[in-house]
């Protein structure tokens, strides 16, 4: 169609004659934004964490090492000699690793879909500029959470790497736990970013999520310890998070954790289902709000 | 450039155009008009924010919405800009519709929206770039058509700057520079002024000549009268969703008030009654709290009855009638809220 033939007359005219400089037709504008619109979209906000790099390269780095330390060799000591292969028969080091790669995923989730969606709408309304470009809402939702994923990726890459240089993956297959922090991740960043785009006004509501969700996950998850040495009481905390499901996930690649095959799959089930829940949802939000 | 349509406002009265207002209709092939809108409508609720308005606009012509807050012009503005989904009505932007190819119509336009909402964590010459990645501009255009805009918008010493050490008009010939990177050939602006110092107002009301010369059409919206006369070739005065008068600056004036105004002030006390004692002079009288107003074709013909009658004011001013008399007798001059 045109589109194939038009961007070459676009190129051809680029920087050797400046003097001709001219934007391919509207036509072609808006045929490629609806075949790519979301990866420009992801591309800008990849800019933008370019600017904080930085941050993004030693949050990756320094959360895994700080934890392994802290937990994995120093509470380890205690707990390694007190607990008789409490833990499947593998380290307490090896035990927690993969819920660390899990729980970093969906903190970084937390900030990913909060602060930057309600920046998007509301304070510096980021996100009305490429609104009046030929991208659709639906792009521009996807477009974040395909950066993001990115994100998610790099960090638990760096995150793997650190636990493997601490010899806490046993299993060749322990890598296949980078994959399943970024859906983690997004399975508890994506209906957390439907809730940020319904929000009008901001009375402090992501600090709550913080302290009374992301933290009570954090703990009761099946993370420093198995789930089921928790009374039923509270166990259910467990089974309703994405922190868990991953975990459990993790562990069986990084040490080949045995537990029942449809429970594996019970877990992949559930974080599937709620990323793709919560992608839908969030998708509501951005054509309905973005549309007003 | 111009279509082959002459559009002579000063010939035809308000009264000959609300007669026929579907001139597409009228004088043939819309496609001449880039933009068409028909009975459009827009509610939210149970407020009718447009209701049923109807105008096309030419190619090339610099045409202005005018209205107090909340009459509309910006609804109009999301909707011609295919963000709003109209409620009803009929509207075509280049003969396509904006619900139906919403990209399609969004590549063709350059949106300089009421509130800045530029990227303010990158630079300014990245914010350019962003902009024209969403046009899928290859970046061998958009390196040196970004240079070009800058220089354009005065900006390029501040290329490399952040957005947030940009000055409020910096910020809005920023808005404007990256609106062009896909050289639109339709300019939508909403109220781009609004906030500005009188400097950053010339300099922008200037850029927009300019284009204004190169044949880009410009829709724009503002409650600024002098920016109006400045910049439109013609314009519709809206008021609660609906158009109130329509025509080029001159000849609205011409229709809806004198050549000339005289302005009188008694002391708030008096105004009120010597406003009484004052009709018959000119073609009408406004008595405001604080002055008495005398439309008249000869202001001082006028000035000289009010003497004659042994009236002696505390000062007098004797003007040219402007948009804003058009406009405020259209609108009136209670506050909306």
């Amino acid at each position: 169609m045109t589109e194939r033939s038009a961007p070459s007359v676009a190129d051809a005219g680029g920087p050797a004659r400046p003097a001709v400089l001219r934007a391919h037709s509207p036509a072609v504008s808006a045929a490629r934004a609806r075949r790519w619109g979301s990866f420009y979209y992801a591309e800008q906000v990849l800019r933008v964490m370019k600017g904080y790099g930085w941050t993004i390269l030693m949050y990756g780095v320094g959360q895994p090492v700080a934890y392994l330390f802290a937990m994995g060799v120093g509470l380890a000591t205690l707990v390694d000699t007190n607990s008789d292969a409490g833990f499947g028969g593998v380290s307490y080091l090896a035990f927690i690793a993969p819920a660390l790669l899990i729980s970093a995923a969906v903190m970084t989730a937390a900030n990913e879909f909060t602060f930057p969606v309600m920046d998007g709408f509301k304070w510096r309304r980021v996100y009305y500029g490429p609104h009046a470009s030929p991208l659709t809402p639906e792009q521009i939702a996807s477009g974040h959470i395909m950066a993001v994923t990115l994100r998610f990726l790099l960090q638990s890459a760096i995150y793997f790497v650190v636990v493997a240089l601490f010899g806490a993956s046993p299993s060749g297959w322990g890598w296949v736990s980078i994959l399943v922090a970024t859906l983690a991740g997004l399975s508890f960043g994506l209906p957390l970013m439907a809730y940020a785009a319904s929000i009008r006004d901001d009375k402090g509501q992501f600090a709550m999520v913080m302290r009374f969700i992301v933290t009570p996950l954090f703990l009761f998850s099946g993370t420093f310890f198995p789930l089921d040495s928790l009374p039923l009481a509270v166990r259910w905390i467990g089974w309703i998070s994405p922190i868990w499901h991953g975990t459990e996930l993790g562990r069986v690649f990084s040490y080949g954790y045995e537990e029942p095959p449809l429970l594996t799959v019970l877990h992949l089930v559930f974080l599937v289902g709620l990323a793709v829940a919560g992608w839908m949802l969030t998708t509501r939000q951005f054509v309905r709000r973005l549309g007003q | 450039m111009r279509t082959n349509v002459v559009w002579v406002p000063e010939l035809v009265s308000y009264e000959e155009l609300s007669s026929k207002p579907t001139r597409s209709q009228t004088q043939g092939d819309p496609m001449q008009y880039v933009i068409t809108a028909e009975n459009l409508t827009k509610t939210y609720g149970d407020v009718t924010a447009v209701d049923g308005i109807s105008f096309s606009v030419p190619a090339g012509e610099a045409f202005g919405l005018l209205g107090p807050n909340g009459a509309g012009k910006s609804t109009t503005m999301k909707m011609i800009g295919g963000v709003s989904q109209r409620t009803s009505g009929s509207l075509s932007i280049m003969g396509l519709d904006p619900e139906s190819h919403g990209p399609e119509v969004r590549a063709h336009l350059g949106v300089v929206p009421q509130q800045d909402n530029l990227d303010e964590e990158l630079r300014v010459r990245d914010n350019l770039l962003v902009y024209g990645r969403y046009f899928g501009l290859p970046m061998s255009y958009l390196r040196p058509k970004a240079d070009e805009l800058l220089e354009f918008a005065q900006l390029t010493d501040k290329a490399k700057s952040k957005v947030d050490a940009l000055s409020g008009g910096m910020k809005r010939r920023l808005t404007i520079a990256r609106s062009l990177i896909n050289e639109p050939r339709i300019l939508l602006l909403d109220e781009p002024t609004t906030g500005l110092d009188p400097q950053a107002r010339h300099i922008l009301w200037d850029r927009l000549f300019r284009l204004k010369e190169q044949g880009v059409t410009l829709i724009l919206t503002t409650h600024y009268m002098d920016e109006a006369e400045q910049l439109c070739d013609r314009l519709i005065v809206v008021d609660k969703g609906r158009i109130m008068a329509e025509g080029s600056p001159s000849s609205l004036i011409r229709e809806y008030s004198t050549r000339e105004v005289l302005e009188l002030r008694f002391g708030s006390e008096r105004n009120a009654t010597i406003g009484a004692e004052l009709e018959g002079i000119g073609e009408r009288v406004e008595t405001l709290p604080d002055r008495v107003l005398i439309y008249a074709h000869d202001g001082e013909a006028a000035l000289e009855q009010v003497s004659a009658r042994g009236l002696r004011p505390l000062t007098s001013l004797v003007r040219r009638s402007s948009l804003e008399d058009v406009f405020l007798r259209l609108t009136g001059r209670s506050l909306v809220d």
